[in-house]
């Protein structure tokens, strides 16, 4: 533990609070939340649907802001930043990977692999480089000219998963990346989380699934927007997984 | 490669369009229509008005024509078989108006008979023209071979005449006309030139059934010695007896902003010394000016029903593009996800509406020059395409793409990328 406190915060979120208004009604999806990733971790998150397991990924990637409280990324509050600096931040710190891989048809796969580089302030000279090296270390080096509907899921999670990967970035989000898997594929993808934690990648991986909860490092259970539990190196801990819920 | 470049980004519209080849194809053609529409009309437009200018510029944009004209018949008049009916411009009008005018440079008359020519055999009845060696000065004619009239012919009161090449050509079919002779009535002429014929005049259509073919200038001094003041006018079984002393003016002003004031001077002096209406001021000018009036009005309104069918043309793009947005809002999402700024979006989507109506007016152009070539092929319409015209179509095809792109670009740029990622 007090190595771990010596990382660096990558992520942080304090007494973050998110208010949807549906109707009449307000909904707290985040209430009051206090959560932070340090460099290197490899958090799961965990917890029944509508406990804002959805919510803290769109507002940890950027995509949206807490209503009071605040969240920190690489010591920056997100509520100073414009469409702009959010925009320039996902594209430069974040990497996503979705349930449904989200890759866009039109682009071929190294196209789709360069996408998050195009949207950059300043791009690196040598994008299409690491393109097709991230292609080539995820086993797509003879499909790099197929677009993504001549890909099988595994095959385009893989893809999605170099695309997060293109921009080195300091926080990797995904969601239920291995949801719409076969159980054979799943356990490729999570093997190369795996291989991003031993790397020294700082990984928040959002699921409801006991087994894949169990090979990250670290679990945060929500519950109505809140904390409901952290459990700290659990898996070594307990040496089983931990899904009660 | 990762710089988001023009080309690259015009590249990755083009493909996203080609996802939709049917749909992208007809969206065009709205804005392919508007602007060969624009381009066709502006042709049409410009070759309708370009003939009638043309035969104003021939009459002398310097010059004033004051012309005789046939007065009203009175209605008590007569209905007597013959009599003799006096009109028209006087000796006195042209030395006034000459001597009166400081702007009148040059002041032809020109006096006109109805008689037949012969050749031999041979017969013709051209507009015969009595006038002055300043004629060909001030109409700008061109000598077509030999010479025109000269001083020396006035003051010896020469039997020479200039034919029109038209009926030069008439007359003499098989030989030079020069050196020869041509009877009119009793006297014989001999040919010391032609001229080139001018374009009909287009206020002065030929008269049904009058054989007016080409002109014949003789003298203004040799024909006064041989012909009187009086003409006899057949037609239907009436005899009409005519006196005219001159039956036009030409004058040519020093300077074109005189023109106005030389026209009007002559107007209201006409008016003074003439009881009747027996005199009209033709004002090239003036034509011109009513010409390019009528011109830009013209193109105004084609110009417009043009412009309409590009803007319903645009209103389809639009409405592609905003259920094209719509469609992709997922897409939207995503590449926000990844790091998309609104700009990007909005060049995205705008990059796209600008690739259809640039195609479209692309395709416009070239549909919009081949159609005057048809017109004018079988609707026998003088077409005429300025080089701005397709210029100004591209422009205005392209302008459409990008105003009738905004909307949508802005649309797709404004959504909330969590609510876009969420979209099926």
């Amino acid at each position: 533990m007090s190595s771990d406190s010596d990382r660096p915060i990558v992520a942080e979120l304090r007494a973050a609070t998110r208010v949807y208004t549906m109707g009449s009604e307000r909904v707290h999806a985040l209430d009051r939340l206090d959560f932070q990733v340090r460099q290197g971790e490899y958090w799961s998150v965990m917890g029944s649907s509508g406990s804002g397991k959805s919510t803290l990924l769109n507002v940890m990637g950027c995509l949206d802001r807490p209503t009071e409280g605040s969240y920190l990324v690489g010591g920056k509050d997100t509520a100073t930043l414009s469409d702009d600096e959010l925009s320039e931040l996902r594209s430069t710190r974040l990497g996503f990977i979705f349930q449904s891989y989200n890759l866009i048809p039109q682009l071929d796969v190294l196209e789709n692999i360069l996408v998050p580089l195009t949207y950059q302030d300043d791009p690196p000279d040598d994008g299409a480089e690491r393109a097709r090296m991230l292609a080539e270390r995820m086993g797509l080096g003879d499909r790099m000219g197929h677009k993504p509907l001549e890909l099988s899921g595994g095959q385009q999670q893989r893809v999605a998963i170099a695309r997060s990967l293109v921009n080195d970035p300091d926080l990797i989000l995904a969601d239920e990346a291995t949801g719409n898997l076969d159980s054979q594929t799943a356990e490729e993808i999570l093997a190369l989380f795996d291989e991003l934690h031993r790397e020294g990648k700082t990984l928040v991986f959002v699921t409801h699934e006991p087994d894949v909860a169990a090979r990250s490092e670290h679990l945060l259970r929500m519950k109505d927007g809140r904390v409901d539990e952290i459990v700290r190196h659990h898996v070594r801990r307990s040496g089983v997984s931990v899904g009660q819920a | 490669m990762a710089k988001p470049s023009w080309t690259q980004a015009i590249k990755t519209g083009v493909s996203s369009l080609l996802l939709h080849k049917l749909r992208s194809a007809l969206t065009t053609l709205g804005v392919l229509f508007g602007t060969s529409s624009v381009i066709a009309m502006l042709a049409i437009g410009e070759g309708g008005s370009y003939e009638a200018q043309e035969q104003i510029r021939l009459l002398g944009s310097q010059n004033v024509i004051l012309r005789s004209v046939k007065p009203p018949q009175e209605a008590g008049g007569s209905n007597q078989q013959s009599r003799i009916l006096t009109y028209g411009l006087l000796n006195a009008d042209f030395d006034r108006v000459r001597e009166t005018f400081p702007a009148v440079a040059l002041a032809v008359p020109v006096r006109e008979f109805a008689k037949e020519v012969r050749v031999g055999a041979r017969v013709s009845s051209p507009r015969i023209l009595a006038t002055e060696p300043s004629y060909i000065d001030v109409t700008g004619r061109i000598v077509a071979a030999g010479r025109f009239l000269i001083p020396d012919d006035e003051r010896v009161r020469r039997n020479v005449c200039v034919l029109s090449t038209e009926l030069a050509r008439k007359l003499f079919p098989f030989e030079s006309s020069l050196g020869k002779e041509v009877r009119i009535e009793s006297n014989y002429f001999v040919v010391v030139g032609t001229l080139l014929p001018r374009v009909p005049t287009g206020d002065d259509p030929a008269k049904v059934g009058a054989d007016v073919t080409g002109e014949l200038f003789i003298p203004l001094a040799t024909a006064n010695d041989f012909y009187g003041v009086m003409q006899v006018k057949q037609s239907a079984g009436t005899r009409e007896m005519e006196e005219v002393e001159l039956h036009e003016v030409i004058l040519g002003v020093d300077h074109p902003e005189n023109v106005a004031l030389v026209a009007n001077a002559s107007r209201e002096m006409l008016r003074r010394f003439h009881k009747k209406h027996d005199h009209d001021v033709v004002v090239p000018l003036e034509l011109l000016a009513r010409a390019e009036e009528t011109k830009r009005i013209f193109n105004i309104v084609l110009g417009s029903i043009a412009g309409i069918s590009l803007l319903v043309g645009g209103i389809g793009i639009m409405n592609v593009m905003l259920a094209t947005v719509t469609e992709r809002t997922r897409e939207i999402g995503i590449r926000r996800a990844l790091g998309a700024k609104r700009r990007h979006i909005v060049s995205q989507f705008l990059i796209e509406t600008v690739v259809l109506s640039v195609g479209g007016g692309l395709a416009g152009v070239g549909l919009g020059l081949l159609i005057p070539e048809i017109v004018e092929r079988f609707a026998d319409l003088k077409t005429i395409v300025t080089p701005m015209a397709p210029v100004l179509a591209f422009c205005i095809s392209a302008g459409v793409g990008v105003i009738f792109g905004l909307y949508p670009a802005w649309r797709a740029a404004t959504m909330d990328p969590v609510e876009a990622l969420r979209h099926e």
